[in-house]
């Protein structure tokens, strides 16, 4: 039996602007097994980054229901969603998101705060991390000393603070150029197939879908069609890593 | 599909994290917090300047001194002046708009920081605390900083309107004279100043605080200010 981390049924989002009514996505049903790594592809406003809200629980769709590990989304308390968004998923997005305040290493250590991880531990923790994502010697400097890739991999070390089943990942090489994207890419990469770790990424560089188990391409707020892997061609080489 | 493990409860965070958490972000964006708690500083200031001011003339004039320029032409029965009301509610609106905005403003720019923070696992109680800490403390702080400036620029008006004997009858203490109004005295003017300061500053800020911690992450990050 697969076993199946997330499932969509009919999801709807609509958005209110003004006096109009933009329905971002139009019933998405998708299912997503473990340990797997998937790309939603699609251009701008396709509904990609939409569809990636719902599944992190960053949103409410306005019909259908998300599951996430067999649960109800819509049917969890505030608490409860709190907790999911804290231990079992790890968000990663194209514009970093870190906290400007706080040091790299102070930015690893929030998740864990949240998760109530003793200080010595988080610590230690942060540290470990920060050291496999390459920023062991830069660990104390706040993200506006760090370069962009830099940046996006403080942001991976704090995606994988509490040990989530999930990473998502929103355009996570978007802001970046080739050879950096590649090496980010590379790391998530890694995670999936080192840690088991479920990679869902909102993506259109090219270089993701190379990684990547299935391609979901989101068009209009719907599944065009999902592809496996090998059903596709990509020659990294030659399309150099541009976007679209 | 299969039923994982069930999805816990997010536990509360002990206040002292809290505490932690919010000195360290004041400390961290300073140069801000500064202009932040500056105007909290000025609208106080102006308040509680007017308002000693106003206590002063009235105690001196109760002692039978008069300003050697103001001649109290326009004094009421009541001692306080039409003119010093108008003055005392006008900076409290000025000092009421002043802090509001400058609250607001500085809660409004970390809308995507409120947002991240829910995506890392933060209660909205958590958020609010945080926003209520910092804004406590930046209003309690200025309020105070605001109304030792407020004092001493009345206090030095004073000098310039009745000289040394202002020292004499300076209006420290609450006082109740026979026949006239109850005076404040300088002492409860400032720790109001205080008090209202850092109610303006808590309100202004949890308010707006409040209402990004309801949203929904991805709603709060795609703010834009």
């Amino acid at each position: 039996m697969n076993d199946i981390v997330v499932k969509t049924e009919d999801v709807v989002k609509e958005y209110r602007m003004g006096s109009n009514i933009l329905r971002a996505l139009d019933g998405i049903n998708i299912e997503i097994e473990r340990g797997e790594y998937i790309s939603l592809m699609g251009p701008s406003g396709s509904g990609k980054s939409t569809l990636f809200n719902m599944i992190g629980a960053l949103d409410r769709p306005t019909e259908g229901q998300v599951y996430i590990d067999g649960q109800n989304m819509s049917q969890l308390s505030q608490r409860q969603i709190a907790a999911f968004r804290c231990h079992r998923v790890g968000y990663i997005f194209q514009s970093y998101n870190l906290l400007h305040v706080r040091s790299a290493h102070g930015n690893v250590t929030l998740p864990m705060i949240f998760a109530g991880i003793s200080e010595k531990e988080r610590n230690q923790k942060a540290e470990k991390l920060l050291d496999m994502v390459g920023l062991g010697d830069r660990m104390y400097h706040l993200p506006d000393e760090l370069s962009g890739g830099q940046r996006q991999r403080v942001a991976i070390a704090r995606a994988l603070a509490n040990d989530p089943s999930i990473v998502l990942a929103d355009e996570p090489t978007a802001n970046l150029d080739t050879i950096t994207g590649r090496e980010i890419i590379d790391l998530i990469k890694r995670l999936n197939t080192e840690q088991g770790v479920t990679v869902i990424s909102a993506t259109h560089d090219l270089k993701m879908l190379d990684v990547s188990d299935r391609i979901v391409d989101i068009r209009d707020g719907l599944v065009e069609r999902i592809r496996n892997r090998d059903e596709i061609e990509i020659e990294v080489g030659e399309v150099g890593g541009e976007g679209e | 599909m299969q039923q994982r493990t069930p999805i816990e409860e997010q536990i509360d965070l002990p206040f002292i994290e809290s505490l932690r958490i919010s000195f360290q972000s004041l400390k961290i964006r300073f140069g801000r917090s500064i202009i932040t708690t500056a105007g909290i500083t000025l609208g106080i200031a102006f308040l509680v300047s007017v308002w000693t001011n106003n206590e002063i003339g009235v105690a001196l004039q109760e002692s039978g001194r008069q300003s050697t320029i103001n001649t109290f032409e326009e004094t009421t029965e009541q001692g306080i002046s039409t003119k010093d009301i108008w003055l005392i509610v006008m900076s409290l609106i000025v000092c009421v708009v002043g802090i509001a905005n400058s609250m607001l403003m500085a809660v409004t720019e970390r809308f995507r920081e409120i947002g991240t923070m829910k995506c890392l696992g933060a209660l909205d109680g958590f958020v609010v605390r945080l926003f209520l800490l910092e804004s406590g403390f930046q209003g309690f702080s200025g309020a105070l900083i605001g109304a030792l400036i407020g004092t001493l620029g009345a206090v030095l008006l004073g000098l310039k309107d009745y000289g040394l004997d202002l020292f004499f009858y300076f209006p420290l203490l609450p006082a109740q004279p026979e026949n006239g109004p109850m005076q404040l005295g300088v002492i409860i003017v400032i720790l109001l100043g205080c008090i209202l300061g850092m109610i303006l500053a808590v309100i202004g800020s949890s308010f707006p605080a409040w209402r990004a911690a309801k949203l929904p992450p991805a709603e709060a990050m795609r703010t834009e200010v």
